[in-house]
């Protein structure tokens, strides 16, 4: 099996924080990695260990076989980043970006034009091409953001947070630009605070938190592990809630909560529970003004893991 | 709209392997020119200062240090030539400080490129606002009578030397923009120095009419070897001298502070 990066008891301490206390992370090639975690817990850090930008204090990381400390200038040949604030110059036009990375990628002049100009036109940008990234609106920044990371044709592509601060319909080009490099068989690590996004995308999916990874595995694997999906029933008329939970209740076998006033949620294994809630609430003719199942939240997964919900400090 | 990536790893794209250093530098460069000429704002200083300096310093301090205005323009514009170009080089300081710390520079430092790539680029890309600065000041020199007494080989001599000492006494400050926090930082040091430096010469007047301990410091101040070139070159007079200390302070600035500010840069997080 060959693995195109991988880290090993990576550690990194900024004075007397430590942001990574021993992570091991690994990608196959031409798979996606996930990195889920909240804010704080250390995947940027762990990124920009794995683009070269920070020395690590402690274990090893490599990129393509290639110690990142050691073999530096090797590794930048190979990676391709894009940070959580786009890394574009906002004076220059898109196209005058693009060119300039091509240039300092080596490419020749010309190639370097075309090269540009065919990553505009792949990701939705030609017509703004000639204007400065300043005026690009914030879904525009960060395709253009991505495309500054592809010039070289990277082997490895990290994408730290691509999507945060998107609406969803920019959401979605970000993901169908993270398909289709990883359907070229580009690996890429992509880090997120949505369970959702690592679902939609990743292969493998690392769960980090202080620094640490608590958990690996498949998304399905992590998704069995937190109890799969979570049903929402909201019904138009508070009163029938008693009714509605014993639907649910009964349904999937287990017993419902009601996280908030006039709503019931409860987890449930596969789709056929929710069609069966369905079928007996349209029977009993109560009315809904929400009902949704969803994969459980970040911290639904991190109170399942760890007990406490993100952004709470673990009791000491 | 469709998002297709096109990724023919068959056909890798012809690259240029020789002279890395040079061409990123140069492209690098090339991006702080367009940065500032879309930003004429930023070359206020270099074309408004050096004006006023000639109107403040010949109509008001002429009169009473010449005796005659021409005769302080005559005196005073090469000496006010170097300080512009001097000047415009700690400009880069300050600009590379707030460059620096912008998401780009992270760009940058994940790209297969020298560590002193960003900073020769943005030294390089600066040379613009020399060009700029002396082509105001003596398009208004020359305007309100200045003439050179040598000819225009000299003149441009005196120019490019002129040019090369900012150049390499820019490195101080490029070394202070990569390791201060912020640009007003950078700008109050250049500030306490480039006073001293500049000023405190025979800029304004002659080196006799001062007292001891202060020409005690012009003597060993870099900046007088310069402004003595820049007067022997356009006006005549000892030129070898002044210009050989000028060349080898400069290369000292050069050789002694660029390779710290790369190493800053480098340790920089």
């Amino acid at each position: 099996m060959t693995l195109a990066f991988e880290t090993e008891g990576l550690v990194k301490r900024f004075g007397k924080t430590t942001a990574l206390a021993g992570i091991d992370l690994a990608a196959r090639r031409g798979t996606v990695l996930g990195v889920l975690g909240p804010n704080g817990a250390g995947k940027t850090t762990a990124v920009r260990v794995l683009a070269t930008l920070l020395r690590p204090d402690g274990g090893r990381a490599a990129v393509g076989g290639l110690d990142v400390v050691r073999h530096a200038a090797r590794v930048r040949r190979l990676i391709g980043l894009t940070g959580q604030y786009a890394s574009v110059d906002e004076d220059l036009t898109g196209m005058e970006n693009l060119v300039l990375i091509g240039q300092l990628l080596d490419l020749r002049r010309a190639e370097a034009g075309t090269r540009a100009r065919r990553l505009l036109a792949d990701f939705g940008l030609a017509e703004a091409a000639g204007r400065p990234a300043r005026t690009y609106s914030g879904g525009m920044r960060r395709r253009l953001d991505l495309a500054a990371s592809l010039v070289g044709r990277p082997q490895v592509v990290f994408l730290d947070e691509p999507t945060t601060g998107l609406d969803p319909a920019k959401r979605d080009d970000v993901w169908s630009i993270v398909r289709s490099l990883a359907g070229d068989g580009v690996t890429v690590l992509l880090t997120t605070q949505y369970l959702e996004e690592a679902d939609a995308l990743a292969d493998d999916i690392s769960v980090i938190d202080h620094g640490r990874v608590i958990a690996h595995g498949t998304p399905a694997e992590l998704k069995h592990l937190v109890g799969g999906q979570t049903i929402l029933v909201r019904p138009t008329d508070p009163a029938r809630l008693p009714e509605v939970t014993a639907i649910v209740g009964e349904v999937s076998g287990r017993t419902p909560e009601s996280p908030g006033r006039g709503v019931v949620t409860v987890p449930v294994e596969g789709d056929a529970a929710f069609t069966e809630v369905v079928r007996r609430l349209d029977r009993e003719g109560i009315g809904v003004t929400e009902l949704s199942l969803r994969l459980p939240s970040l911290d639904e997964v991190f109170f399942t893991l760890t007990g406490r919900h993100t952004g709470e400090e673990a009791a000491a | 709209m469709t998002l297709t990536v096109e990724r023919p790893l068959s056909s890798e794209p012809a690259r240029e392997r020789r002279f890395g250093l040079v061409r990123h530098s140069l492209a690098l460069g090339r991006r702080s020119l367009i940065k500032t000429l879309r930003t004429p704002e930023q070359l206020l200083d270099v074309t408004l200062q050096p004006i006023i300096f000639v109107v403040l310093f010949v109509y008001l301090l002429g009169g009473a240090i010449s005796g005659s205005t021409h005769d302080y323009l005559q005196f005073l514009l090469p000496a006010l030539m170097v300080q512009t170009v001097i000047f415009g080089g700690m400009a880069t300081g300050v600009n590379l400080n707030a460059d620096i710390g912008k998401g780009v520079f992270d760009r940058f430092r994940s790209l297969p490129i020298g560590r002193s790539a960003p900073l020769v680029g943005s030294v390089l890309g600066d040379l613009i606002r020399y060009l700029v600065g002396i082509t105001s000041l003596l398009g208004f020199g020359y305007a309100i009578g200045f003439r050179a007494q040598t000819g225009p080989l000299p003149l441009l001599a005196a120019c490019l030397l002129a040019v090369f000492f900012a150049f390499c006494l820019s490195w101080v400050y490029v070394l202070a923009g990569v390791l201060m926090r912020n640009p007003g930082g950078v700008q109050g040091l250049a500030f306490l120095t480039l006073f001293p430096l500049t000023f405190g010469t025979s800029v304004m007047a002659p080196e006799e009419t001062l007292p001891g301990w202060l020409r005690a410091w012009v003597d060993i101040n870099p900046v007088s070897h310069v402004i003595d070139a820049s007067r022997g070159l356009m006006l005549g007079g000892p030129v070898a001298g002044p210009v050989t200390w000028t060349l080898l302070w400069g290369a000292g600035f050069l050789v002694v502070f660029a390779p710290l500010a790369v190493r800053a840069y480098r340790r920089r997080i």
